[in-house]
């Protein structure tokens, strides 16, 4: 299987690996002899094996309703996804950039809330977050960094600029599949990686560790560390149970876990143990069923109380879920220039916010032509993709925007840019999306990588796990 | 180690354990039938009476033909002591440990619980039927051999033991109750060939005949040796005492007390009962009855579960009962037995 038939169709998309017909970009030369130095068939046989040893390793997600299916994988395509390091330093200074003004947001919002008596967010817009909770206000997390995990989705158009789509600053999920995906790709390409200089991957779990530790009160000896999971049926359960195991730290559940004699304590065949710092996979709404959700199951009652106190770190804080609050988003450029006085190197995707009247009769106007998204709803639940709807979706959903104005905010629909994939026995352009991770522990750390996610359907622009999407590996280049 | 955690270790192993000795009564069987004179009514009801699920087995099937009763055991997923529910029961087990056992353990279990899925797919002929028990005996070697080459012998590993000799004891325990009751309804029966076939054939279940032949004084197969054989022996690995000896041992390396002395409840009924085990003799077992002796065998082995929960994965905190009610309940829905 070779390029010579590939047509990146560079008049209507951006190609990660390719400047017009049979011409990689420099950076990917090396991959493209290697792929076509292989005899036929053989690249089919690499996917295979690929395929294969991810199953292996387990890198699998559950299906429900299916008593008799088996965890399927996350698909994998072999052909990676190259970043150039120009481009890689330039994401790094606009990613961090970003996550330092979202933190010194969060802090504020909950505190003395300048940026709004300063005239920059409206307050209603604050109080009307669903991700603003009340009980964070007033609270001091350690060295007052709030998140200390993100994912943000990156995407580029048509001419190859990045925008930043979404912050994901509560749970995000997919690292695990970088960690994988890198293991079974220098099986599949070893020569390739002997011949280009590829950034590794393997730092996170330490990294992630020390930014954990980091949160530790210094007069703590020996402090325990764990990872708070919902528990087996989560459809990213391996990932917590990977990264509890790449830590060598525990993974717990809600049930494990007790408030005794005002600390956070776990449940051991020996007896009660204090638990320093929680790396919570679960959601701020279920944390604490006597302070949030009171029906929660997988939180622990009384563990708001602890972290009040200072006697528990929780990472990331609860309240960050504020910032994924697509209206928030919106200001995220307002908050780079208001609390660092410089101007965003990043750029957020065109964002018309619906409870302005001017913008909303635009959007309005133009339903047609928009992605209009509500703004506490993630994997696409909420969502009016204008384009590809019909006349009356269009008017029901125009009905809900004016009902509520303040939940929808819409977006030009954008032409994401596409990398070589194996489609079937093709080799066809497929479109892609980057998830970054970043951390904050004692200074803000961009993993050189991310998690690219493909749409395995020719034309597609679906990344969803569910919906037939699929990852690449990530190649970051010194 | 996280009590839960302890407890998932526990009942995963019970569980291998138990899919592996539900193949053993089912192949027994098969075995025994394939030797029985034409005429002699067919065995498959004692079968059914050995789960201690006899109503359940009623209500869903009604006759216990050797169809029946091959779904039922094997394949069964609303029956939770199915060979197939016990494999996904371990499965889960095993999946909230995951970051704790061997990932070989882990592929272990998941090709074992695939393989019993896949075979429910097809029809199965009596012959495939004898090659998937055989499998599934086979899986759950591996699956213990796995554990034992890539596992630390650590505390989590010493849960793992007790779980899988403690429900070993009581599978011995049961296919001896039922076969005794199955080969011995009335003394006239003692010493026909029938009989020995049976004996022997009860004996292949537990992988017991060999061993049995090499270690026996008279090297002839009577009622009494072979239950001898099966509770009493030192040195043969599904024998009742040995697997007390082996809880025993994994229990006191988990809470460092030396052994004959005792520290909590678990220790001390293990210990009690190990004792018993070395001093009784198969006479004074025949005398006060066989079925009475095992049947208290299988209440004593339900009261050391019942004291390994209370010590070590039900430890309730002083303060905030309404959670720790809701964790023991939790913890309590894999304990079916």
């Amino acid at each position: 299987m070779r390029f010579d038939s590939y047509d990146p169709e560079t008049q209507g998309f951006y190609d990660e690996l390719f400047i017009d017909k049979n011409q990689p970009r420099p950076e990917g030369q090396p991959l493209v002899d290697r792929i076509h130095s292989l005899p036929p068939g053989e690249l089919m046989l690499r996917q295979a094996a690929a395929s294969a040893a991810m199953y292996k390793l387990g890198a699998t997600f559950n299906v429900y309703g299916d008593e008799d299916a088996e965890d399927r994988i996350f698909p994998f395509d072999v052909i990676p996804r190259i970043v150039a390091v120009s481009e890689w330093e330039y994401l790094e200074r606009g990613l961090k950039q970003r996550i330092h003004a979202l933190n010194l947001f969060l802090d504020d919002i909950y505190h003395d809330q300048k940026i709004v008596a300063d005239g920059h967010i409206p307050l209603e817009l604050i109080e009307s977050a669903t991700g603003f909770l009340k009980p964070c206000v007033g609270l001091n997390p350690p060295g007052k960094v709030w998140c200390h995990i993100t994912g943000t989705d990156l995407v580029r158009d048509k001419a190859g600029q990045w925008f930043v789509l979404e912050d994901n600053m509560r749970c995000p999920s997919g690292i695990s599949y970088v960690l994988e995906n890198r293991r079974v790709m220098k099986n599949t390409f070893p020569q390739v990686f002997a011949k280009m200089q590829i950034q590794p991957v393997d730092e996170y779990p330490s990294r992630l560790l020390e930014a954990l530790l980091h949160l530790v009160p210094s007069q703590v000896e020996h402090p325990t560390v764990v990872v708070l999971t919902p528990g087996i049926y989560n459809s990213a359960y391996f990932e917590h149970s990977f990264l509890a195991q790449q830590m060598g730290i525990e993974l717990v559940e809600g049930q494990d876990l007790t408030v005794v004699d005002g600390y956070l304590q776990m449940r051991t065949t020996k007896g009660l143990q204090r638990v320093d710092v929680i790396y919570r996979r679960i959601d701020d709404d279920f944390i604490d069923p006597k302070v949030f959700r009171a029906d929660s199951m997988l939180g622990v009652p009384g563990l708001m109380e602890v972290y009040k106190a200072g006697r528990v770190a929780i990472a990331n804080a609860p309240g960050t879920g504020i910032a994924d609050d697509k209206v928030i988003y919106a200001y995220v450029p307002k908050m780079i220039q208001y609390y660092l006085g410089e101007e965003p190197i990043l750029p957020n995707v065109p964002t018309y916010l619906c409870w302005e009247a001017k913008q909303l009769a635009y959007v309005l106007e133009n339903l047609d032509k928009l992605v209009v998204k509500s703004a506490n709803e993630a994997g696409g639940y909420g969502m009016l993709i204008g384009p590809h709807a019909t006349e009356a979706e269009r008017e029901a959903f125009a009905i809900k925007i004016q009902e509520n104005p303040r939940n929808y905010i819409a977006q030009p629909t954008l032409c994401l840019s596409r990398v070589p994939t194996i489609l079937g026995d093709q080799i066809e352009g497929c479109h892609v999306d980057l998830r970054p991770y970043i951390l904050y522990g004692k200074e803000i750390y961009v993993h050189p990588g991310g998690l690219t996610r493909v749409a395995l359907k020719k034309g597609s622009l679906v990344v969803n796990s569910s919906q037939g999407g699929g990852s690449k590996d990530t190649w970051v280049l010194y | 180690m996280l009590s839960r955690v302890a407890n998932s270790i526990y009942w995963l192993n019970r569980y291998i354990e138990r899919a592996e000795n539900v193949a053993r009564f089912l192949d027994v069987n098969l075995n025994l039938l394939l030797d029985m004179p034409s005429g002699i009514e067919q065995q498959w009801k004692p079968l059914v009476a050995t789960t201690g699920d006899r109503a359940f087995f009623t209500k869903h099937y009604g006759d216990a033909t050797p169809e029946n009763v091959v779904k039922f055991l094997v394949f069964d997923r609303a029956y939770p002591n199915s060979i197939l529910s016990c494999l996904q029961t371990a499965r889960e087990n095993a999946r909230s440990v995951r970051e704790i056992i061997s990932s070989e353990m882990w592929e272990r279990v998941n090709a074992f619980h695939m393989m019993v899925a896949e075979a429910k797919r097809e029809d199965l002929s009596l012959s495939a039927l004898n090659a998937l028990l055989t499998a599934v005996k086979e899986s759950s070697h591996l699956f213990a051999g796995v554990m034992e080459a890539t596992m630390s012998h650590n505390e989590a590993w010493n849960f793992g033991q007790v779980g899988r000799y403690l429900e070993r004891a009581d599978k011995t325990s049961r296919i001896l109750d039922v076969k005794y009751f199955i080969l011995l309804p009335s003394t006239e029966d003692v010493g026909s060939s029938v009989d020995e076939l049976g004996w022997i054939a009860l004996l292949r279940s537990a992988s017991a005949y060999e061993m049995y032949r090499k270690s026996s004084v008279q090297h002839r197969i009577t009622p009494a040796a072979v239950a001898s054989f099966l509770i009493l022996d030192a040195e043969f690995p599904r024998s009742i005492r040995f697997c007390l000896f082996e809880m025993e041992r994994s229990l006191h390396q988990i809470s460092g007390t030396p052994i004959g002395t005792w520290r909590n409840a678990a220790e001390r009924t293990v210990g009690k009962v190990r004792s018993e085990l070395e001093f009784v003799t198969i006479s004074e077992i025949v005398s006060d009855g066989m079925h009475e002796f095992l049947d208290r065998v299988q209440q004593q082995l339900n009261e050391i579960d019942h004291d390994i929960f209370k010590t070590f994965f039900s430890r309730e905190p002083v303060a905030a009962p309404v959670a720790a009610a809701a964790a023991v309940k939790g913890l309590s829905q894999s304990q079916r037995q």
